[in-house]
């Protein structure tokens, strides 16, 4: 036994502290390969894919079927439209809102419809449309994904001898790919309309020449960034929610977790990759 | 019957981890045999049927089908082959999505060159085998266990397959359904010159349908013969096995 007021007191200070660190470098460690292991499935799944998908093509099949990929469009596209234009209408109602009455201080409200134009074409529309299909869309491909896995529905297709990752994963994956970039557009279309409401309603700016200076204002990089991130963010949110769900273990308790952790490791991905390609994109075209 | 097996397994060995699942299992079956696989609940008879598909990777061994080893083939050559076998698991395992017209649409739809006229018919003519016509247009959630097992078995028997696996046909179900099931088994062979492999633990549902028993126990094969040879067998687990189900038997008369 150790006396706290005795020279030894020092020692066992010492070793805590080498404890404790030596728990930190660990608990560091198992988490840096649990990341890596994570990232290495999500090749295998990506490179399985599309494996099976060649191994159709040159069998001269249709790697998946179209109205497979149509109801999937359907689904991300069209019924992800209210969600996303009513979210940026009032992101972009309450920017334009906020930055106008700072700038007015200044006498510079007319900056406002450059601000709104850029911020939801570079950034806001393609960010808030990849948060919202993470949560809407990435939490039902990976419940649904979980829920056949569970059922043995997974094997069933395997053992029928239909490639189950093609099958189910890439009208998905594509749907989500294709759909991601149009939705963003609309929402940042929807923000920048959401910014020419107030501004016109408390910052007497009109509608023409919100519209005209938002026109000017915008360079085409501005709009390519967006559209590439948007590009980018559905590739994600599509593999990460399909990895998911296809690793589900445990039945119902295994569906609700890989769902929440769908949800989290994809709005999470889409957060990271949208700062990176910001400092790329600073960088390459400043 | 040729001496030709459809099917063989050798040396099939699978490990998780530290545990043995199968260890070391060598079988055949004969075109037409209905080969029953029984053993005791988790003994790994399911098990042995994932790997006779290559749903899960042995550890070791080969799984040789119609001269072709299954472990060693590539994904295309594997898919191919899997057409040549229908499986029918446990809990049916059918799309929950899908209705059951369009569960047994599946495998031609993807698999083959038929026409929506064509497949069609196959449809009608798999749900007659399985005296479920009336159920094409109804979702899986509104089948019993017994009638979900019988499109189960439809779906396996769309592609034509030579040779089908019965993952527990009979858990779960009444006798009646276990009877109607058996006699499915037994009408593939003769009408279809289907081979089968049943994994199963109900002894009854064994001896009804069986040309030939294997009793798996801790991963590996202890007994492969005839049913009178099963009867007679001196293992003691395969003993117990027998006393449990005649007493049940006398209970029952």
């Amino acid at each position: 036994m150790l006396n706290r007021d005795g020279p030894n007191h020092y020692v066992r200070e010492n070793l805590d502290l080498f404890e404790s660190g030596f728990v930190m470098i660990t608990k560091i460690g198992s988490l840096t390969i649990a990341f890596l292991q994570e990232l290495s499935s999500l090749y295998w799944l990506a490179r399985d894919t599309a494996a099976e998908i060649k191994d159709r093509l040159v069998a001269t099949r249709s790697p998946f079927r179209l109205a497979d990929f149509f109801y999937q469009t359907h689904r991300v596209g069209v019924g992800s439209i209210p969600m996303v234009v009513m979210l940026s209408v009032f992101v972009g109602l309450t920017m334009a809102l906020l930055t106008g009455y700072q700038l007015e201080k200044y006498g510079m409200s007319t900056l406002v419809p450059s601000v709104v134009g850029i911020a939801f074409t570079r950034e806001m529309g393609p960010l808030f449309t990849g948060i919202v299909l993470a949560s809407r869309i990435g939490a039902a491909f990976t419940a649904e994904l979980g829920a056949m896995i569970a059922g043995g529905e997974v094997d069933a297709l395997e053992a029928m001898g239909i490639g189950p990752l093609r099958y189910l994963v890439t009208p998905r994956w594509l749907a989500i790919f294709c759909m991601t970039p149009c939705l963003s557009v609309a929402a940042t279309l929807a923000g920048i309309c959401g910014g020419a409401f107030i501004s016109n309603l408390l910052l007497q700016l009109g509608y023409s020449h919100f519209f005209d200076e938002v026109m000017s204002n915008l360079l085409v990089k501005d709009i390519l960034s967006g559209v590439f991130k948007s590009f980018v963010f559905g590739a994600l949110i599509g593999l990460i929610s399909c990895y998911k769900g296809l690793s589900v273990k445990g039945g119902a308790v295994g569906v609700g977790i890989a769902t929440t952790s769908s949800v989290v490791t994809a709005i999470s991905c889409v957060i990271a990759s949208d700062s990176l390609i910001n400092i790329f994109l600073v960088i390459l075209f400043p | 019957m040729s001496d030709k097996p459809l099917l063989q397994m050798q040396g099939i060995k699978l490990k998780f981890g530290e545990k043995t699942i199968l260890d070391g299992v060598d079988l055949s079956v004969q075109p037409k045999e209905i080969l029953v696989i029984m053993g005791l609940s988790g003994g790994g008879k399911s098990t042995l049927l994932s790997v006779l598909l290559r749903l899960l990777e042995p550890t070791a061994g080969k799984v040789i089908f119609k001269d072709k080893d299954l472990i060693q083939l590539h994904r295309r050559e594997l898919n191919q082959t899997r057409t040549h076998i229908g499986m029918v698991f446990q809990n049916a395992a059918l799309v929950s999505s899908m209705t059951v017209g369009e569960n047994l649409a599946l495998p031609l739809r993807e698999l083959s060159d038929k026409k929506p006229d064509e497949i069609e018919k196959a449809i009608k003519e798999r749900l007659d085998l399985v005296d479920l016509a009336d159920a094409k247009d109804k979702l899986p959630d509104e089948l019993s266990g017994g009638m979900k097992k019988r499109v189960g078995l439809a779906r396996a028997l769309m592609l034509e397959p030579e040779l089908v696996l019965f993952d527990e046909p009979s858990a779960g179900l009444d006798p009646i359904a276990t009877e109607r099931i058996d006699d499915l088994i037994l009408e593939l062979r003769d009408k279809h010159n289907v081979t089968s492999i049943v994994v199963t633990h109900e002894m009854e549902s064994a001896f009804a349908v069986a040309s030939r028993m294997a009793f798996l126990d801790k991963g590996k094969i202890i007994f492969d013969g005839t049913p009178d040879e099963f009867k007679k067998s001196d293992n003691d687990v395969i003993k117990k096995f027998l006393e449990s189900y005649l007493a049940h038997e006398k209970e029952k008369d």
